[in-house]
């Protein structure tokens, strides 16, 4: 699929990939069922599914946070087997430290990673700058509003260069409005990084709005429906949400849902 | 509302509460040793600090909850992290606790006497027993309280076990901790008392029984007004203290993070 992928191991490669949970009454739960893809260098690439289709899971199995199950699951060509240093991640909700100011919130990578502060303090603030933070880094998480809070998220994210940023579900908890600016502000960060970015969410417009492939994901057990390439012109503008080519990819992805009448989002 | 307001209308309360306090005793001719006047209470508030003996045996008592509540609330900090952080102990050693805890403290504190003597000692250690188990259980419960994304924020940034422990879960168990310290340091206080009734040379504790029994009641009730006292300021520190070292949860949008 990836020209790239013949030369050099992609950044993800997932094959076969099984993961089980234990129910509360002990029967196995199949989260994953033969879940393969990969994603080349720079790629931007959403998974977009139902509630409880998966797609958490897998991206909890990359970050190296929950153990991976059973098929290949390898970062750089190495399998994952535990949480890495070049790689950031975004929850749902910030996740911001109460007693943390916005820019001890933002070192913290730096911090966990002993990585030394004064060598990052110029580029954290560099990067409050463009999240348009600036005049915020001594302030605490609770005199923020919740997309600033997601921003300072994503700026920790960012602070120690991972070549890799996970998000799930980044912008769920905020309001329509909100949430479109952070998809422009995002793209914005992520352009000319040469940064690859997984991004989870249930939007099939902000998937497909993000996305250079969107992996089109259906539950019980998590399996992939289709991997839908995108290929609408960047820089993306909101504009682009009402072309023909956008509505025909959303429906596209809608029909994987359509057909069961599950999706709830 | 302005805060002046709230203050003066507290006051002017207190000035008709006591007024009519005076007056219904005067009115109904209620004999002192029953009920005194606030008139008497403040004349034995005064000639006790006069003569030192208010004063003398106030710092007997302040001594006892002081030492108790820091060797308490230290035992209770120590044993509610090591519960906190393994399970193990929470399962074996905790019933044994909660066990004990059941027990009311007044009913060993003549054992403590017979252990310790008369002096001061006894009473540290009754009032140490009371205030510990408050800041035992805030601590396994703060220790506890980090969400689950907290912690695995940080493991997916390769944080040690410790980090976790240095950077959320102990910061996380501050709030806790403090509820626990507020509850502690007014235990702290009937337990020093509680301590002084069962066999003491002085304190407070000490000095209500031997006015009441010379039938002094403004004595005692001018002691009250002093315990009173007492209690409100060290409630009032622990405050001032949780509120400069938990300074994000004093205001009201602090439940919309640190989730």
């Amino acid at each position: 699929m990836n020209a790239a992928a013949g030369l050099a191991p992609p950044l993800i490669r997932a094959r076969h990939l099984f993961k089980t949970y234990p129910a509360r009454d002990g029967t196995p739960v199949a989260a994953l069922s033969d879940v393969s893809f990969h994603v080349g260098h720079g790629e931007f690439v959403t998974v977009v599914g139902p509630s409880g289709c998966g797609k958490s899971t897998l991206l909890r199995m990359i970050c190296g946070i929950l153990p991976a199950g059973e098929g290949e699951l390898a970062l750089r060509g190495a399998p994952v087997t535990g949480p890495s240093a070049s790689v950031g991640v975004v929850f749902q909700s910030p996740v911001l430290l109460a007693w943390r100011s916005v820019l001890d919130n933002v070192l913290l990578p730096i911090d966990v990673q002993r990585r030394g502060r004064t060598a990052y303090l110029p580029r954290a603030r560099e990067l409050l700058a463009m999240a348009g933070l600036s005049q915020f880094e001594g302030k605490y998480p609770h005199e923020l509003s919740g997309g600033m809070q997601q921003r300072v998220a994503i700026v920790r994210a960012l602070i120690h260069d991972p070549d890799l940023l996970l998000m799930d579900e980044p912008f769920g908890a905020l309001d329509a409005m909100t949430r479109e600016q952070m998809n422009l502000d995002l793209l914005r960060l992520w352009r000319g990084s040469g940064k690859t970015v997984m991004l989870v969410t249930h939007s099939i417009p902000e998937a497909v709005f993000l996305a250079d492939r969107v992996i089109v994901m259906s539950p019980r057990p998590g399996r992939i429906s289709e991997i839908v390439t995108v290929d609408l012109p960047r820089p993306r503008r909101l504009a682009m949400m009402a072309t023909a080519e956008f509505g025909r990819l959303t429906e596209t992805i809608r029909a994987h849902f359509g057909a069961h009448g599950e999706f709830d989002a | 509302m302005t805060r002046a307001p709230t203050w003066l209308l507290s006051a002017i309360l207190a000035v008709v509460l006591l007024a009519l306090w005076e007056g219904a005793v005067r009115l109904f001719a209620i004999p002192v040793i029953v009920i005194p006047p606030p008139s008497a209470v403040a004349a034995a508030l005064w000639q006790g600090f006069g003569n030192g003996e208010l004063v003398a045996n106030f710092w007997i008592t302040l001594a006892e909850v002081v030492l108790g509540f820091i060797a308490g609330a230290a035992f209770g900090l120590v044993a509610g992290a090591l519960i906190g952080l393994f399970p193990l102990l929470e399962r074996t050693l905790y019933p044994y606790i909660v066990a004990f805890q059941t027990v009311p403290k007044v009913a060993i504190a003549p054992i403590f006497v017979v252990w310790f003597g008369f002096g001061i000692a006894s009473k540290v250690v009754i009032t140490a027993t009371i205030a510990f188990f408050p800041v035992l259980a805030n601590t396994i419960m703060g220790l506890r309280a980090a969400p689950a994304e907290q912690v695995d924020l940080m493991l997916a940034l390769t944080a040690s076990r410790w980090q976790v422990l240095r950077m959320v879960r102990f910061p996380q168990a501050l709030p806790y901790v403090f509820v626990g310290l507020d509850v502690a340091i007014v235990l702290a206080v009937i337990g020093a008392i509680v301590g002084e009734f069962v066999g003491a040379q002085g304190g407070l504790g000490f000095l209500i029984l031997q006015h009441d029994f010379n039938f002094d009641m403004p004595g005692v009730f001018a002691i009250l007004v002093l315990l009173s006292a007492l209690g409100t300021g060290l409630h009032w520190i622990v405050t001032a203290t949780q509120r400069r070292v938990v300074f994000w949860l004093h205001d009201p949008a602090h439940r919309t993070i640190g989730a």
